[in-house]
């Protein structure tokens, strides 16, 4: 059961969750994560995707004993050190002693899922920081800063090189009103042949390609400039 | 910078699984000219371009010196929006060079480069936005009239618009690549089209319009049917023109605009317009560059005959389209005569070229002809000093071939080439017996 926004190069974490358990489903939902709910180390085998796992999430808080289990098969499986979290209720922390080589992070159930979400962003980004793709995401826009590849909706951009550098800035700073000068000099570094005009001119080929559904995203400033998605305080 | 372009590319090739790579370019008559490479081949093509032989290129090589270098313009890299999901194609403009890597002569996209880099190192970037006509037709058969699909006229929003579906299609396709469009609709003729596209500095409208002309007749032949920008198809109703809106900017202003001028035009801009005027008919050979052009260049037909300018008036060259909400950064100048079969490299060269010669030698703007000029008497024009467009290939030809601007402009090589090769084609058409003439002089002689 894969869920989450589907953004193609961002890794999948493995789930271990016993009965499963709605609010962790959920948080990891709305972080944008892709996730799969597995029941067994062997099945963590067996659906691994072609990458690898980016990492593991194991409640103990419901079935402990199982719990512990994946969490030890995973780490014999897996040499490098899958980064892993563990969710332990109050009265589990002691069984934290004593099995320190089972996990890197854990997190206290039932769980702030903002404290989750931090917990699982920042475990992901100290083992792995260096090597996993970057990714900038906006709603049902993601682009995948290695690669140079840009998608909506999952369906993949296909963006001149310019067209591509101006979407990725704007994107990276979401809700903030950028003037036409400030974009020419930031992205295109240097003073342009056609002038703040090819600002215009690739805001329009970027919404063009964007398709009708999505060409709000890029909003015109009257008299301002431009800005990607919503303000952040405003709406 | 470059690099970064090239790595772009490259990497755009692998991650959408890109198994061909066709690299465009265009001949002296613009026609558009493509071969392909695999991806494999790329990164050596963006580096150091593909040697190809010129010689079987219209207007390209002489046979001695055949031999010419296509290097790709990393910037004009698109997937086609019709390849299939498994075997995606991309397609990138191609600058044509010698093989010691200075620009070939004979490429007109790289005349065009040099018109703009010289508007450049004056301050000025040069904009159009051009509005293509064109008509849908069931598939020709030798010899035929033409069939068009339907009867629909100007704005027709009807059963008559079977054409509808095939424009929104293309639209689609357009601006998949990166060419947004301003407005569509049904055009007076029956099966006429009009698209108009949303300005771009000269150079990539030149390639715009060449993946424009492309995309059309590809949409269209997918449907069963034909599309052709020939200028007029059919006898007795209005042909395919390809109006140019042309502004110039310096970095963030329009130089065209003015806010004390009663027409909202600056020097700059009625000097630009006084050059295109006064040259006019020495680049109508290159802005209509066949023999059914000049059936379109007739009165009664919406198309202009005379060399005027006016603001309100459809049948002058020039006409000064008064810009909503009087914006500055709208002003603009609308040039008629162009037909979207001409060589759009060449053709926005040219004005260009004739629009900076008023500009550098401050020519002065003639007055306005706001008469209905097809009405008035050839020599009552002739009084006002309003003289005509060359009324055929033949005439237009004579007049550039005495024209300094026109072969400054083209350079040598493709103006003698040009030359050479209107001059067959007139000698080509001016040989044929016409069903005009059988018809008249059969029985009656």
């Amino acid at each position: 059961m894969a869920r989450g926004a589907e953004v193609p190069g961002l890794g999948m974490l493995a789930v271990f969750s016993d009965p499963l358990s709605p609010e962790l489903a959920r948080t990891l939902d709305l972080g944008g994560y892709r996730w799969k709910a597995l029941a067994s180390a062997d099945e963590a085998s067996d659906a691994e995707p072609g990458a690898g796992w980016s990492g593991a999430v194991v409640d103990c808080s419901g079935d402990s004993e199982s719990g512990w289990a994946f969490a030890r098969a995973l780490r014999k499986r897996d040499s490098v050190g899958l980064p892993l979290l563990v969710l332990v209720s109050g009265a589990q922390l002691s069984d934290l002693a004593l099995r320190d080589e089972l996990f890197d992070d854990f997190c206290l159930s039932p769980f702030h899922p903002a404290e989750l979400e931090s917990r699982v962003r920042h475990l992901l980004w100290r083992i792995d920081g260096g090597t996993r793709p970057e990714m900038v995401e906006y709603a049902e826009l993601g682009l995948n800063l290695e690669t140079y590849q840009a998608y909506i909706s999952g369906r993949p951009l296909d963006l001149t090189y310019m067209e591509y550098e101006l979407l990725k800035f704007l994107a990276q700073n979401p809700g903030k009103v950028f003037t036409r000068e400030i974009l020419l000099s930031r992205v295109w570094g240097y003073e342009y042949y056609g002038g703040a005009r090819t600002v215009d001119v690739h805001i329009r080929r970027l919404r063009a390609k964007l398709g009708e559904e999505h060409a709000g995203l890029i909003q015109t400033v009257r008299s301002v400039g431009y800005r990607f998605g919503q303000s952040r305080w405003g709406h | 910078m470059l690099d970064q372009h090239r790595e772009y590319v490259l990497r755009t090739v692998e991650e959408r699984g890109v198994r061909l790579v066709r690299l465009w370019f265009t001949d002296v008559l613009g026609n558009l000219k493509s071969f392909a490479i695999s991806p494999a081949e790329l990164e050596n093509a963006l580096q150091d371009g593909m040697t190809f032989d010129g010689s079987s290129i219209d207007g390209f090589s002489r046979v001695q010196e055949s031999d010419v270098l296509a290097i790709p313009d990393p910037n004009t890299f698109e997937i086609l929006p019709w390849g299939g999901k498994d075997a995606a194609e991309a397609r990138v403009f191609c600058d044509i060079h010698r093989l010691d890597g200075s620009p070939f002569e004979g490429d007109p996209r790289q005349v065009l480069r040099r018109h703009m880099k010289a508007a450049h190192e004056q301050g000025f970037t040069f904009y159009v936005a051009p509005d293509i006509e064109f008509f849908y037709f069931e598939t020709p058969e030798a010899g035929k009239v033409p069939v068009p699909l339907d009867n629909g006229g100007y704005f027709d929003l009807t059963t008559n618009d079977a054409t509808g579906d095939l424009r929104k299609q293309t639209i689609r396709k357009l601006e998949q690549m990166g060419i947004p469009v301003e407005y569509s609709f049904h055009e007076d003729s029956p099966s006429q089209q009009e698209i108009d596209l949303r300005h771009t500095d000269a150079l990539t409208m030149a390639d715009s319009v060449m993946t424009f002309r492309l995309i059309v007749k590809e949409v269209a032949a997918s449907q069963g049917v034909y599309a052709t920008f020939m200028p007029k198809p059919l006898e007795g109703v209005q042909g395919s023109g390809m109006h140019v809106h042309l502004s110039m900017f310096q970095g963030d202003t329009n130089a065209f605009y003015s806010e004390d001028d009663p027409y909202n035009l600056s020097p700059i801009a009625k000097s630009f317009m006084a050059g295109l005027l006064r040259h006019a008919a020495e680049i109508t050979a290159i802005t209509n560059q066949t023999v059914n052009s000049y059936k379109r260049l007739v009165p009664g037909f919406e198309a202009p005959v005379h060399i005027s300018w006016a603001r309100n008036n459809r049948s002058g060259l020039i006409r000064v389209p008064v810009p909503k909400r009087a914006n500055p950064l709208a002003t603009r100048i609308e040039y008629r005569s162009p037909d979207p079969a001409c060589n759009p490299y060449l053709a926005f060269s040219l004005m260009l070229a004739a629009g900076m010669r008023g500009i550098e030698q401050g020519y002065e703007l003639p007055d306005e002809a706001d008469a209905n000029l097809f009405e008035i008497g050839d020599d009552v024009l002739a009084k006002l000093g309003i003289e005509q467009l060359p009324q055929s290939l033949s005439d237009a030809l004579r007049v550039m071939e005495r024209s300094e601007l026109a072969r400054e402009a083209l350079g040598e090589h493709i103006f003698e080439w040009f030359l050479r090769n209107k001059r067959d084609e007139w000698r080509g058409y001016k040989t044929h017996v016409s069903n005009f003439e059988l018809d008249r002089y059969l029985r009656s002689l």
